[in-house]
Order: C-alpha cells, then sequence, then structure tokens
C-alpha cells in the first residue's frame, strides 16, 4: 500500500511498529506535493526543510516511546490563519503578506505536542470571509476532484490538501460553513467544534463570537483523533469551556440504534439540488436501517440566520480588522506622510474586494443611529434560533441535512454575486449563531463526480453523538 | 430597493473603516451594501419584542487572571515584525498635536 | 445691568488602578521601563492574541464604587470603543458603555455654603493607551505600549459642580478615598489621576444646560483652575457676541492659558461600541460584593471623627495628618508602638512638615518608617538626647531611615549626665566670663542664657540645657 493512502491514525501505528520513518512520511507527501500543488496551489507557505527537521526530532521521540498518541509522526496542513511561530501567516492577505508571528496558536501547539509534523500553511479565502478560496491574495485553490471547480471556503485549501494528499489531515476554521462546506465539496470529513472547545488563541479573529478551529481529515477515526489532540480549555482564551471527558476517539462505535435524528423540512426545500437531495436522504435510510428513529420536522428560522450570520460577522469583523493599520506588522502603503492618508491607503490596498465589503458593512451597522436596527436586532434573533435549536433538541439527539445546496461551483460562478454567494451557506451558519458542533461526512457524488457531504448537527458538547453516527454512517455506507 | 445608500454614507462609512475607496469601488459600495442591508431588513419580519440581546451563547461568566506578573521584556518579538521603528518604538507619521 | 452667568461643570476622572499587572495580559505596570519591555502580544495588539480580564481591577472598581455610594451593576459587560490612533494597538479600547460596573453614586464635599452633594453617573473600566512620543530629529512619532492595557477606572460625574473651587474640593475627596482604598496613588503631575472637564454657562436663573465642551490635558489642580476660568471667559464672550458654542473636545494648553478645538475631519467621534465577543461577562454576586464590602478600610471622614476621639491633638492636626493616607498610616503605627499621640503629631507637623516643604516632596514620600520615629520620641522623653540633637537625627532620618537609637550611640551624642563633669564645665564657663557673671549678679537675668549658651557649646550640645540652667544658678 501507498504510504499516501494510509489514514493519519492508519499512518501513525505504521510509524509506531516501524513499518514507515516519519521522514518517508514527509518525504512521500513533498513528493505528492510536487506531482499536484502546482496546478491545485493548496499551500500559502511550504516549510520543507523545517518538516524534515521537526519529523527528525519526532521520529527520536516516538523511538524512545515518549510519543505514543494516534497522531505522533503524521505530516498536518494548517489554515493559514493560525498563528505559528517563525513561519509565515498571512489570512490569504496582501496586508499579512510579510507577518512572521512570535508565537504559535494554542490548537496548533497541542497538534505538535501529539507529534505532527506541521509542513504548511494553506490557502483560504483572505480572512476567512468567503466560500470558495478565490478572495485569497495567493490565486484560487482548485478541487482536487475537478480543478474547474472550487474547494469551497474558506478552508479550501485545507481541504483540497486533504482530498489531494498532499497532507494526511489539516486544521481549519469555521465561523459560517468554513471546514464543513470545503469538506463537502472535496470529499473529506470536517467538524466544527461546539464554540469554546478549541482554544481560539492564535486564530486571527475573523468573528470572534462564531470562530471555531476544527479537523478535516480522511474519515471520521481520524477526525476524531484530531479533536481529541486540539480540544482544551485554555486560560488564555476567555471564551474556552471547561470540558470532561475529550476523548472523542471513544465513540467510534459503529452503532446508532435508538438515536432519535430529526430532518428539517425547511433544509430541503426551494434551491436545494436533486441530486444533493437524494444522497443526503438516502444517507439518512443508511442510518435508519442501523437502527437510529428518523423523522422529518420544523426547525423554523432558517432563511433569517444569513442576514443574522452577515450583520454579526461583518460587524465583528470590522471591529478585529482594526488593528490591521501598517504600525505594528504587516503590509505598509509607501510614500503617505500623514498618519489617516497612511491607514487609508495601507487598508485600500492591503485588503481584497470581499474584506472591504464586509468591513464597510460592519462599520455601518455598528454606527451611530443604526446599532439597534440593525446589530441589536440580530443579536436578539440569534437568541430566537439558539431557542429553535435547543427545542429541536428536547426531541432529537442530532439533525440531519446537507451541507450546503449544491456540489462545488465552477471557478468564477460564485464571487459576481455575494447575496447569491451568502445563500450557499444556509445550512451551516446557523449552528455557528447558536455555538452547536457539526460534521460534514461525505455522502456520495453528483453526475459529474462531485462529491456531496452529510451534515450532522449536534446538540453543545455533543460532539461524540456525532462522531458515532458519521462513524456508523461511514461503515455502512454502500460499497463499504 | 428600501435601502438607498448614498455618496455621503459611503464616505463617513470610509472615514470610520479607514478605506480610501476608488469611484468604481463606491459605487459598488453603494449597490453591495443596498442590497445587504435590503436584506437584512428581512430581521425586521421577526417580533423580537422581550427577547434578550444573546452576545455569548453559552452563559460563561467571570473568567479572570490572578494578579500576578508573568510577562518578561519581550521587546525584540514585539517589534519583529515592524514596518517601521526606531529606539526600540514603532515609527508612524508624525501625529498632529 | 451685566447678564450674571452660571458655570455647570462634570468632570471626566481617570484613574491608573494599582494592581501589579495589566488589565488583559501579565505585563507589569511598573513606571519607567525602557520602551516596549513591558508589553506581550496582547496589549500590543498582535494578531490572535486575546484578552483575559485581572480580577483585581474589578475588586477595585468595586471598593471605589461602594465608597462613593454608586449602586453595583452585578451582571456587567465590557463593550469595545472603535477609533483609530497610534497609541491604541487593536485599534479599538476596551470600555465600558452598555452595563458600566457602578452607577448612580455622590461623594460630600465641603463648600463655604456648606456640604453639597456630587453626583456620580457612572464607573467603568477600561485599558489605558500606549505613549506618543514625538521624534525631535526626524518627521515621524514613536510608540511605546508599556503603558497600553494599564487597568483604569473613569469617574463620570453628574453636572454638579458650579466654580473650579467645587472641581477642585471633588478631586481632592475622590483622590483620598481612592488613596485610602489603596486603589491608585492618583497623582495628578505623574498622570495616575486624569481629569477631563465638561463646562457650559448659562444665564442664571435659566434651567436648560448650554452647549458643553470637554477640555482635556489638565493635569494639576492649577491648570484645572485657569482652564475653567478661560474656557468660562471664551464661551461668555462667544454668548455676548450672539455666536453659538459649538459641542467639541478641546485641548488645554496651560502655558498659553487658552484651549484649542481637537477636531479634524478624520475623527468623527462615532465609536461603534458593542460587546467585546472575546471576553466573558462578569457577575458579582452578593457574596463577593459583600466581602468587598467588609474588606473596606477606614476611609478619611470615619478616620477624622475617630482621631477626634481617641487622640488629644488639634483639629489642624488631624486635618493634615488625614489628609494623605500614608501620613495617617504613620501616625497611627508609631501610636501603636506605644508614642504619646501628641509627640508623635508634633513631630509630624512641625519637622516632617518643614522637610517635606524644603526638599519639594510630598506626604506620600516620607520614607522614615514609624518604629524609628518611635525611638526618637523614646530618647527624647527619656531625656537621652537633648532636642537640638533630636531635630538633627530627626533630618538624618528623613533622608536615609537610620535608626536613632544606633545613630546616637555611634556618633556620641547622649546628654551628659556626669553632675561632676557638667559642674567642671560649668565652672570653666563662670571663670572665663566675669563680665556676665557681673552682669547677672546685677540683676541682668538675661545674662544666664549667655552662659547656658556657652556652657552647651562647650559640651558640644550634648547637656540638658534645663539642668545647666539650674546648676549655673546655684553656682552663682
Amino acid at each position: 500500500m501507498n504510504i499516501l493512502d494510509y489514514t493519519a491514525v492508519q499512518l501513525s501505528e505504521k510509524i509506531k511498529q516501524g513499518e514507515v520513518k516519519v521522514a518517508e512520511a514527509v518525504e512521500a507527501v513533498f513528493e505528492q506535493i510536487d506531482k499536484t500543488e502546482e496546478s491545485l496551489n493548496c499551500y500559502v507557505t511550504l516549510e520543507k526543510e523545517k518538516a524534515f527537521r521537526q519529523a527528525a526530532a519526532i521520529q527520536e521521540k516516538i523511538d524512545r516511546k515518549e510519543l505514543t498518541g494516534p497522531l505522533a509522526g503524521v505530516p498536518f496542513a494548517v489554515k493559514d490563519n493560525m498563528c505559528t511561530k517563525g513561519t509565515l501567516t498571512t489570512c490569504s492577505s496582501k496586508i499579512l503578506s510579510n507577518f512572521v508571528p512570535t508565537f504559535s496558536a494554542e490548537a496548533v501547539l497541542r497538534l505538535e505536542a501529539a507529534g505532527a509534523v506541521i509542513i504548511g500553511k494553506t490557502n483560504m479565502d483572505e480572512f476567512a470571509m468567503g466560500s470558495t478560496t478565490e478572495t485569497s491574495y495567493y490565486g484560487v485553490t482548485r478541487n482536487p476532484k475537478n480543478p474547474e471547480h472550487v474547494p469551497g471556503g474558506s478552508s479550501g485549501g485545507s481541504a483540497a490538501a486533504v482530498a489531494a494528499k498532499e497532507c494526511f489531515a489539516a486544521l481549519g476554521s469555521d465561523t459560517g460553513g468554513s471546514i464543513r462546506q470545503p469538506a463537502s465539496y472535496c470529499g473529506v470529513v470536517g467538524l466544527k467544534p461546539t464554540y469554546g472547545t478549541v482554544s481560539r488563541y492564535g486564530l486571527i479573529a475573523y468573528g470572534s463570537s462564531l470562530d471555531q478551529i476544527g479537523p478535516l481529515t480522511k474519515d471520521v477515526a481520524d477526525c476524531a483523533a484530531v479533536l481529541t489532540a486540539i480540544a482544551s480549555h485554555d486560560l488564555k482564551d476567555s471564551t474556552s469551556m471547561e470540558r470532561e471527558d475529550t476523548d472523542f476517539t471513544a465513540a467510534l462505535v459503529a452503532d446508532v440504534k435508538g438515536m432519535r435524528i430529526g430532518i428539517p423540512r425547511d433544509y430541503f426545500g426551494e434551491g436545494l439540488d436533486p441530486q444533493v437531495k437524494d444522497a443526503v436522504l438516502k444517507a439518512a435510510d443508511v442510518l435508519k436501517s442501523q437502527g437510529a428513529l428518523v423523522e422529518e420536522f420544523d426547525l423554523s428560522l432558517v432563511e433569517y440566520a444569513i442576514p443574522t450570520y452577515y450583520t454579526i460577522a461583518a460587524a465583528e469583523a470590522s471591529s478585529n480588522l482594526e488593528r490591521f493599520d501598517g504600525v505594528k506588522y504587516g503590509y505598509r502603503a509607501k510614500g503617505v506622510e500623514d498618519l489617516h492618508p497612511m491607514y487609508k491607503r495601507t487598508r485600500s490596498e492591503g485588503f481584497g474586494p470581499e474584506v472591504k465589503r464586509r468591513i464597510m458593512l460592519g462599520s455601518f451597522v455598528l454606527s451611530s443611529g443604526y446599532y439597534d436596527a440593525y446589530y441589536l436586532k440580530a443579536l436578539k434573533v440569534k437568541a430566537l434560533i439558539k431557542r429553535a435549536f435547543d427545542d429541536a433538541f428536547t426531541k432529537y439527539d442530532m439533525i440531519l441535512g446537507p451541507v450546503a445546496p449544491t456540489t462545488a461551483p465552477k471557478l468564477g460562478e460564485s464571487l459576481s454575486d455575494p447575496i447569491k454567494m451568502y445563500l450557499g451557506d444556509i445550512y451551516t451558519i446557523s449552528i455557528n449563531l447558536a455555538g452547536l458542533p457539526g460534521i460534514s461526512v461525505p455522502c456520495g457524488e453528483d453526475k459529474n463526480g462531485l462529491p456531496i457531504g452529510l451534515q450532522l448537527i449536534g446538540d453543545s458538547f455533543q460532539e461524540k453523538k456525532l462522531i458515532r453516527a458519521a462513524y456508523t454512517y461511514e461503515q455502512c455506507k454502500e460499497g463499504k | 430597493m428600501a435601502n438607498m445608500i448614498d455618496d455621503a454614507t459611503i464616505e463617513y462609512v470610509g472615514i470610520l473603516a479607514k478605506l480610501a475607496l476608488s469611484d468604481e469601488e463606491k459605487e459598488q459600495a453603494k449597490k453591495d451594501m443596498g442590497s445587504m442591508l435590503d436584506y437584512i431588513d428581512k430581521l425586521g419580519e421577526l417580533d423580537t419584542s422581550g427577547v434578550e440581546p444573546m452576545s455569548h451563547v453559552f452563559p460563561v461568566q467571570n473568567v479572570f487572571r490572578e494578579d500576578v506578573v508573568t510577562n518578561k521584556d519581550d521587546s525584540e518579538n514585539i517589534l519583529a515584525n515592524a514596518p517601521g521603528s526606531k529606539d526600540s518604538m514603532f515609527k508612524v507619521p508624525r501625529t498632529v498635536e | 445691568m451685566a447678564k450674571q452667568y452660571e458655570t455647570v461643570i462634570g468632570l471626566e476622572v481617570h484613574v491608573e488602578l494599582a494592581t501589579k499587572t495589566k488589565i488583559f495580559c501579565g505585563c507589569s505596570t511598573e513606571f519607567g521601563g525602557a520602551p516596549n519591555t513591558h508589553t506581550c502580544p496582547v496589549c500590543t495588539g498582535m494578531p490572535g492574541s486575546l484578552p483575559v480580564l485581572n480580577k483585581q481591577v474589578v475588586e477595585y472598581a468595586l471598593a471605589v464604587g461602594l465608597a462613593t455610594n454608586c449602586t453595583i451593576t452585578q451582571y456587567c459587560k465590557f463593550d469595545r470603543k472603535n477609533y483609530f490612533y497610534p497609541d491604541n494597538p487593536q485599534n479599538y479600547q476596551i470600555s465600558q458603555l452598555y452595563l458600566p460596573i457602578c452607577r448612580d453614586g455622590y461623594v460630600e464635599i465641603d463648600t463655604p455654603e456648606g456640604t453639597k452633594k456630587v453626583g456620580i453617573h457612572e464607573i467603568h473600566m477600561e485599558e489605558d493607551a500606549g505613549k506618543l512620543i514625538h521624534d525631535e530629529w526626524e518627521d515621524c512619532s514613536l510608540v511605546d505600549f508599556n503603558r497600553s492595557g494599564v487597568p483604569l477606572i473613569e469617574i463620570v460625574s453628574e453636572p454638579d459642580m458650579r466654580s473650579a473651587d467645587e472641581v477642585i474640593a471633588y478631586l481632592d475627596k475622590l483622590r483620598l478615598i481612592i488613596q485610602y482604598l489603596g486603589a491608585s496613588d492618583c497623582k495628578l503631575q505623574e498622570g495616575s489621576m486624569r481629569a477631563d472637564v465638561n463646562l457650559s454657562v448659562r444665564e442664571a436663573g435659566c434651567e436648560k444646560f448650554g452647549t458643553r465642551t470637554e477640555m482635556k490635558n489638565l493635569n494639576s489642580f492649577r491648570a484645572i483652575a485657569r482652564a475653567i476660568e478661560g474656557e468660562r471667559n471664551r464661551q461668555i464672550e462667544l454668548l455676548e457676541a450672539g455666536k453659538p458654542v459649538i459641542q467639541e473636545t478641546r485641548r488645554w494648553d496651560d502655558g498659553k492659558e487658552y484651549s484649542y478645538a481637537m477636531r479634524s475631519k478624520e475623527d468623527a467621534q462615532d465609536y461603534r461600541y458593542f460587546p467585546d465577543p472575546d471576553l466573558a461577562p462578569v457577575y458579582i454576586s452578593d457574596e463577593w460584593l459583600e466581602s468587598v464590602r467588609s474588606r473596606q478600610p477606614e476611609l478619611r471622614t470615619e478616620k477624622m471623627k475617630r482621631y477626634k476621639e481617641e487622640y488629644d491633638i488639634p483639629d489642624y492636626d488631624i486635618e493634615i495628618i488625614t489628609g494623605t493616607k500614608h501620613m495617617a498610616d504613620i501616625f497611627e503605627a508609631t501610636v501603636a508602638l506605644g508614642s504619646q499621640p501628641k509627640k508623635v503629631s508634633n513631630w509630624l507637623m512641625v519637622e516632617t512638615l518643614r522637610l517635606l516643604k524644603e526638599k519639594e516632596l510630598d506626604p506620600e514620600d516620607i520614607r522614615f518608617s514609624p518604629g524609628n520615629l518611635a525611638k526618637l520620641i523614646g530618647l527624647t522623653e527619656q531625656r537621652v538626647i537633648n532636642s537640638t540633637v533630636a531635630k538633627e537625627v530627626f533630618e538624618e532620618m528623613f533622608d536615609r531611615d537610620i535608626d536613632p537609637e544606633r545613630y546616637v550611640e555611634e556618633k556620641g551624642l547622649k546628654t551628659v549626665n556626669d553632675e561632676g563633669a557638667l559642674k567642671k564645665t560649668v565652672e570653666e564657663v563662670i571663670a572665663v566670663n566675669p563680665q556676665s557673671v557681673e552682669d547677672y549678679r546685677n540683676g541682668k537675668e538675661k545674662a544666664i542664657g549667655f552662659l547656658v549658651g556657652q556652657t552647651m557649646k562647650a559640651m558640644k550640645g550634648k547637656a540638658d540645657p534645663a539642668s545647666v540652667n539650674k546648676l549655673l544658678k546655684e553656682l552663682l
């Protein structure tokens, strides 16, 4: 078997058994990168030398039995909005084109402590604003299943790198679907944890109340192993939650008997591609055949999630991105004598159109006279949306639906109409508003061979139920 | 379109957000912001009277640090990415007094 | 007859809290470090950094709120105030707008018309900005973030003051309360207490407030008094000329005695406050509040009352000694060591105040320990040293906090009580000063003073003047 065909957990097992060396795994990944990266552009930065140095150090620790975990020796990719000490971190923006952090994100440190080898930083929509990885300053990333199509976004580089075997697993971040949707488009597993499960320290913020880091992996077992490694109660992040029992690999049990699964009728209406609908409902049937109790219900408020999300996310982003001003780090416009023109030129030249669009919107909804009508209103609707989910979870263990209305669109199709692009987030966005966990699992392909994702949404802190159901589905689906 | 964003609004938001838009970008921003706000106006359909605005999704409170010095001199790292520095300080265009 | 105008003043007072670390990170708040040596990713706004609240900041804010009769907001939050400036590393300041920690309090001040209440609208917690230095050699400014993130409370008064005297009485009252609580040293000159003045004028008898301006950059009581006078006159002149007062922020230039408008085209004054999503709300339970209340130290008013009851010292002394917490602490600690209150008070009121004035120091700068003051008082009471020597020893103590007992021993300053030695010296003095002896015997009482002086001189000051006097009279 080719090294690249192993899952992360399988690879680590082979390494611990001495059948594969860490350096060989790193070598294999870089060989693959040499073959496909030019056409796919999954990475903004590759750290080949550093990766080999790290591989040697980790190999030693594995040999001394100091590293025994399921991710020891596994080559990983990290989305370029997580700080990595000594490695360029751009958020796929010109404004951070020269930014080298002096500390690493907590999630990255956790991954490194588990023995992962970080080989590079993946491309993304600029500051995670977008659903296609086309708003990157460093060029588009292409979908490995079909390079004419986008990989989704904003964690498109991470999803594509896993799908193209340019790494064994990756970290992404999800503010409105940015892990689950590209996972769905690229045919990999992606999980957005409950808000507060993974520390945001070192994650360059987009929408602070919505952002969560999570895994993008080849299968559910890898996903559980990565989540176990990165989940932590971090005192540096005031929104980090103290959770008990974060060994998510314990949930890798193929059994859903008696599990109550609700399918929101509102998720299967207008705008949903029939091929996606069929694949998702077929997946529901698989779970039903395994003993899950599946029924339809009305979730309500679904159509209000997008305007709520864009108000809150844009408002927070407008403030979070104020620090990029050409004073302390990053790009500074040349030849400007005065302070305010320096700010304006730096930011106008440093940010791309989508980022500017959201900063403008966010600044407006917070401005004097509009705060109550827009921002406060959105916070109230958010409370209603959370309530709707709370009601649903009194009846169901989880909610099942599609990840996105369609499979991956062609390059250049989405950006022309922002509203249309935003509508693509309809099934993913509300769970960020409610802080809930959600997982995307491949559940088939459309007639053009583009992957389709199944989304399972759990109540707060119920990742284990999701992992269990996703694992059951993965084990029992057709062709397995 | 209900929300007509005018030139003055774009100008004003540009000052708040510190963005200098080209004429073309301004036209686009007017259009985009107008249609986004129309879309957001949909929220007005919902009766939210008596609903507490929810900024934090979980009722976490009282997350504190103790008052103990934990950081040492890190000025070298802090200044490592500065576009301009002098005498261990960040250099900026002269601020008007 | 010329119109009569009334000045209406409200104050926004910023106080730097006496915490060891900054409000949202573990950097030291110590003054005077080399540029950017007390900084970290959090207080310099590095991408990915996150704030975590220093609990002591909340404790201090609560203590001040309780001492100023405020209602405590038991569920309070932090908000972001968004504005771009290089000393503001995130380009938003973490502050409190919607739910400030304290509201609706008051303090009482003394005015010629009697006691007056000045209302406190609110007290909120926030972070300080960094420091901007204007380069002397190049056309640029330089930013030092050592002060960035130092915790502040902002105390916003109601527009209840009517004169510079009332403003100063109010500030002095706040300063004393906060110093007594140990929440800040409140030094105006060093910027640990700063006041912005909101001022408007209206015709006497008019109910409606006039348009107000806000004045910044006031760093002494004198500057505040002059700025109030200057701004009052400026506004009256405008009104008399039929021109409107514009609501704006002005910067007081104390050298030129004039204020300048600070507005610019790029300054929209629209701060887009919203709840900071990075910080959890603060919930102050009844138990927490009670424990802060139970730990509140005795404040000045109570202390003055107690001194009056417990110690036999003049009201004026009480006023001065309790005028700073540091001096009151020294007083009480010295008395606790067994010294007579009246004696302790005398040392503080006479010699201490004289030396402070001479050396241009504040009472907070007193360095001698109560233990050494008690020893010195003991030495004089037991007549081990005379008062002249005691003053000399005290000066040393004031400068270097020396141990007076050891010092007197080492320098050989003890009063000579050896009757024989003293008698011998007195006899010698009588022998070499026949004229004075003659004068005294002829009834010139004053002459004995000269002889005492001569004896003291011969004894190098180490005699007890009363004993010398007595001996002289016997021998003559």
